[in-house]
């Protein structure tokens, strides 16, 4: 167990290292200049120079990276270019704010994706099975900011159950975890579903029924921890994704986050910033994968960690 | 018996479908069952015996066959008005199942314990602590070493014949009137078996409880029955008490279905094993090994090692069938593989005078082109998405031989030798019955002439009577193109049958090896006598009166890096009869 942890951690190290540098090379790349944005239009071409030669932006590529890497191996992301902070205090700052409403969302979209796609195998072939799919079908397929501002409109704007964005309270946390969650439940629903299909025809099943068992305890008992299984390495992949939804929901519902850091960042070309989110982000992915790999020998004991 | 049966079925008919397109998987079938009593379904598959073991359960899935008629009656109950909720306290309470596949019937996120412990609690008011020592009760019943440990364990830490036995206590915890197993031994290995059947008798006799056997083994039939039901196509051809049946069958299908049985005893016994003077052997094995390493640590170092295959040689007569025997995980077809060149070995390996090591790409495809393979499942080893024309055809595309109508033709007379109409070249394999399709495969491994075919298990999924045709085939293809066999099966009568000479296997390493008269007529090492003995035999009158006792499961081929089993020396014992010291 301690060997197959390090030799994770190990692993993961290898992997922001390489995300470091491929998300370095393309800010490196990118054409916009951000010393001309931090000297503002009307600097002249000596002021953004002298900008460009104190950032060390005229430097080599490498030489640049290297600075970087050695700065970010003693806990320093960096300061941003426009804020006049360290890119550290930032992003904790706005962490809190971003985990709550990730730890919210997969809540939701369990909770929801979960039930539904049960449902819809108990029911396999029967109208309510065929609802659940194509309402399914309808949330994954549907734009983020199409939900997120329907859902303002409706349960903000017209019923005005929840406010209309802000950050706070755990009224304020509903419209944006269900945004972020509907999409994912669709995808749970599914999943969920085909899974349990594939499950409910298996032989350990005939025998619980051979046992006499009720119903519901081979469903809940037998059927879904078997069921689960692909789900959990699923959660991990899907903290990826959240990043990017939360880049969008955060800016339509003004979540203070590191989404919305990160989408600021990104209009102003502030790279540090950008450089900062992208590795949290994958730090996020990387501990996310961890974690369902380390959470699955405890529902399957056929899993060994190794 | 003039008691009153515990089970009586009326006139059961199961049917699937509706108006004309309305099929009867079980046709007006009728038998009873009484207490103590041990009652034989036979037949072959398709015969609708597993269809009423799942209808007297009330487990026929859904959507699907529907009992259409008759009745079910546990003492005065009729089961097939029984609503669901009542009829769910009937199962595993008073009639319980045990089912073909231990691999696969218990959950494999549950313990043992727990398994057991649930099947208890659905039917009895007992206290967790009560539920727990019933159920280590049972376990002890059918003799489960360390039953205490076992609770805590999953089903994959313990063994294919221990997780059966898992099963039957699962069934008899409760003490039901009747016990329905279906095929429950079929998927273990003979020594296994026979501790199953064994186990099944004695709790038998000692509850008396009424068993539904559903076996398509004759030989099964012969060492449990008091009565059998012989079944086809979903109807009673012929029941009646077992040893009037073996005796005097009346009817031509249980006559046919007996006669197709393969018996030990006879082979060696029939024609004289064809000892012509041995030619250069087509295959020569020296010091084959094949080892699998198990990774792990920081680094992914080889922590340990299968030694799947420790250190084999024989050699395969042209034109002769030399048969590999052994029970799962010997190492049979791990050899068989190393031979096809499927799997990296050590050792040396030649094949019709040509040394495998070492070949340039174009002189291993000419190697490959001498030896086939034919394997177990004829259902899964053809690409549903190809005719079976191209199937045959494909090995003479990759070869680069003859013209598209040349392959066609020759195509053709492959089907016409293997006894399928040329013009079925046109379908897809799903449109054939799994005889015809292992009769695919054959055609498949013939088409480049081999020298040698490697049949894995080739007949044992099929059924008796179609697996007689198939050994007769290869038997007749043996004879017309001089082919040479190497056959891998578990089925000591099946090898029997066909072998001019056997080797049996035991944990990756040959424990005797002779002509089948040798092994046969006089097994010298305690191993092989064991697995000839566990065979059931089918004749009711021979009848073991003992079973072997519980012993434990075969020792591991996993072991530390570097440290390859002791060599077993092989002794002569007289005419090239090979036998290892024990």
């Amino acid at each position: 167990m301690a060997t197959y942890l390090l030799r994770r951690l190990f692993q993961a190290a290898l992997i922001l290292l390489g995300v470091s540098l491929v998300t370095f090379a393309l800010l490196y790349l990118l054409p916009a200049d951000p010393a001309r944005q931090i000297a503002g239009r009307t600097a002249s071409a000596a002021q953004v120079a002298n900008i460009r030669t104190q950032l060390g932006l005229d430097q080599p590529f490498f030489v640049q990276y290297a600075r970087y890497l050695g700065n970010l191996l003693q806990g320093d992301l960096g300061r941003s270019y426009l804020q006049r902070s360290q890119v550290s205090d930032l992003i904790l700052a706005r962490l809190p704010a971003s985990l709550l409403l990730m730890v919210a969302a997969i809540a939701c979209e369990l909770a929801l994706g979960l039930t539904m796609g049960l449902l819809a195998a108990v029911r396999r072939g029967r109208a309510s099975d065929h609802a659940l799919m194509v309402t399914s079908f309808v949330t994954v397929s549907a734009p983020q900011f199409v939900v997120g501002l329907l859902l303002l409109y409706v349960f903000a704007v017209r019923l005005g159950w929840f406010p209309i964005g802000g950050y706070g309270t755990f009224s304020h946390l509903v419209l944006p975890a269900l945004t972020l969650g509907i999409l994912g439940a669709g995808w749970y629903a599914r999943m969920m579903r085909s899974s349990m299909v594939d499950v409910l025809r298996q032989d350990y099943i005939r025998t619980a029924r051979a046992k006499g068992l009720k119903r519901w305890t081979i469903l809940l008992r037998h059927a879904f921890p078997n069921a689960i299984l692909p789900i959990i390495a699923m959660i991990g992949i899907d903290i990826g994704l959240f990043m990017s939804g939360i880049v969008v929901v955060e800016s339509v519902f003004g979540w203070p986050g590191i989404g919305q850091l990160a989408w600021q960042a990104i209009q102003r070309v502030d790279l540090p910033i950008i450089m900062g989110v992208t590795l949290v982000s994958a730090v996020a992915i990387v501990l996310g994968n961890l974690l369902a790999d380390l959470l699955a020998p405890f529902v399957d004991p056929r899993i060994k960690l190794q | 018996m003039t008691a009153e049966p515990v089970l009586s079925v009326a006139n059961l008919t199961i049917a699937v479908g509706s108006g004309t397109a309305r099929r009867r998987l079980v046709d007006d079938l009728s038998f009873t069952l009484h207490r103590g009593e041990t009652l034989c379904i036979a037949g072959e598959s398709g015969s609708g015996k597993s269809l009423t073991s799942l209808a007297i359960m009330g487990l026929l899935p859904k959507p699907g066959p529907v009992v259409a008629g008759g009745s079910i009656r546990l003492g005065s109950e009729d089961l097939t008005a029984l609503p669901e909720r009542a009829m769910r306290r009937v199962r595993g309470d008073r009639i319980a199942m045990i089912f073909q596949e231990p691999m696969t019937s218990l959950n494999p996120v549950l313990t043992i314990g727990r398994q057991l412990v649930e099947a208890i609690e659905a039917h009895r008011d007992a206290s967790r602590a009560d539920a727990r020592r019933l159920a280590l009760e049972a376990l002890e019943a059918v003799r489960i070493p360390e039953a205490a440990r076992r609770m805590r364990q999953y089903p994959h830490e313990l063994s294919g014949g221990m997780r059966q036995r898992v099963m039957i206590a699962m069934a008899l915890a409760l003490e039901p009137d009747v016990l329905i197993a279906d095929e429950p031994t079929t998927a273990l290995d003979v020594t296994i078996q026979a501790q199953v059947l064994g186990i099944l008798k004695e709790i038998q006799a000692s509850r008396g409880t009424a068993v539904i056997l559903i076996t398509h083994d004759m030989g099964v039939v012969a060492e449990m029955a008091d009565r059998v039901v012989v079944m086809r196509e979903g109807q009673a051809v012929e029941s009646g008490a077992v040893a009037p049946l073996f005796a005097a069958p009346r009817e031509d299908y249980t006559k046919a279905l007996l006669a197709a049985v393969p018996r030990m005893g006879t082979g060696s016994e029939g024609a004289p094993v064809a000892t012509v003077a041995v030619a250069a052997p087509v295959a020569e094995i020296r010091d084959l090994s094949v080892r699998f390493p198990l990774k792990g640590g920081l680094l992914g170092r080889t922590t340990a090692e299968v030694h799947a295959v420790a250190g084999i040689s024989f050699d395969i007569p042209a034109g002769q069938t030399l048969s590999l025997v052994g029970e799962s995980g010997c190492g049979k077809s791990t050899t068989a593989k190393a031979i096809a060149g499927l799997v990296p070995y050590a050792g040396s390996l030649s094949v019709a005078g040509r040394p495998a090591a070492n070949l340039s790409a174009p002189e291993r495809k000419a190697l490959r082109r001498d030896v086939q393979m034919v394997f177990q499942d004829p259902f899964a080893s053809l690409d549903p998405r190809m005719r079976v024309g191209d199937l045959v055809a494909e090995p003479l595309v990759i070869h680069g031989i003859g013209s598209a109508a040349e392959r066609r033709e020759r195509v053709a007379g492959l089907f016409e030798r293997v006894g399928l109409q040329p013009d079925a070249m046109r379908r897809y394999p799903h449109q054939f019955s799994g005889g015809q399709r292992q009769r695919v495969c054959i055609a498949r491994a013939l088409a480049l002439r081999p020298k040698l075919i490697i049949a894995d298990e080739s007949v044992s999924a099929l059924d008796v009577s179609v697996q007689k045709r198939v050994l007769e085939l290869l038997k007749e293809l043996q004879a017309e193109f001089g082919i040479a066999y190497l056959f891998i099966s578990h089925d000591m009568a099946v090898v029997e049958n066909i072998s001019d000479r056997v080797a049996v296997m035991y944990l990756g390493q040959i424990v005797e090896t002779g002509t089948r008269a040798q092994v046969f007529g006089s097994p010298r090492h305690a191993y092989t006598r064991r697995l000839i003995e566990a065979v059931p035999v089918p004749d009711p009158a021979r009848r073991r009166t003992a079973f072997p006792r519980l012993v434990g499961d075969i020792p591991s081929a996993v072991r530390k890096p570097n440290d390859p089993p002791a060599r077993l020396a092989l002794r002569d014992v007289g005419g090239g009869h090979l036998v290892a010291a024990e």
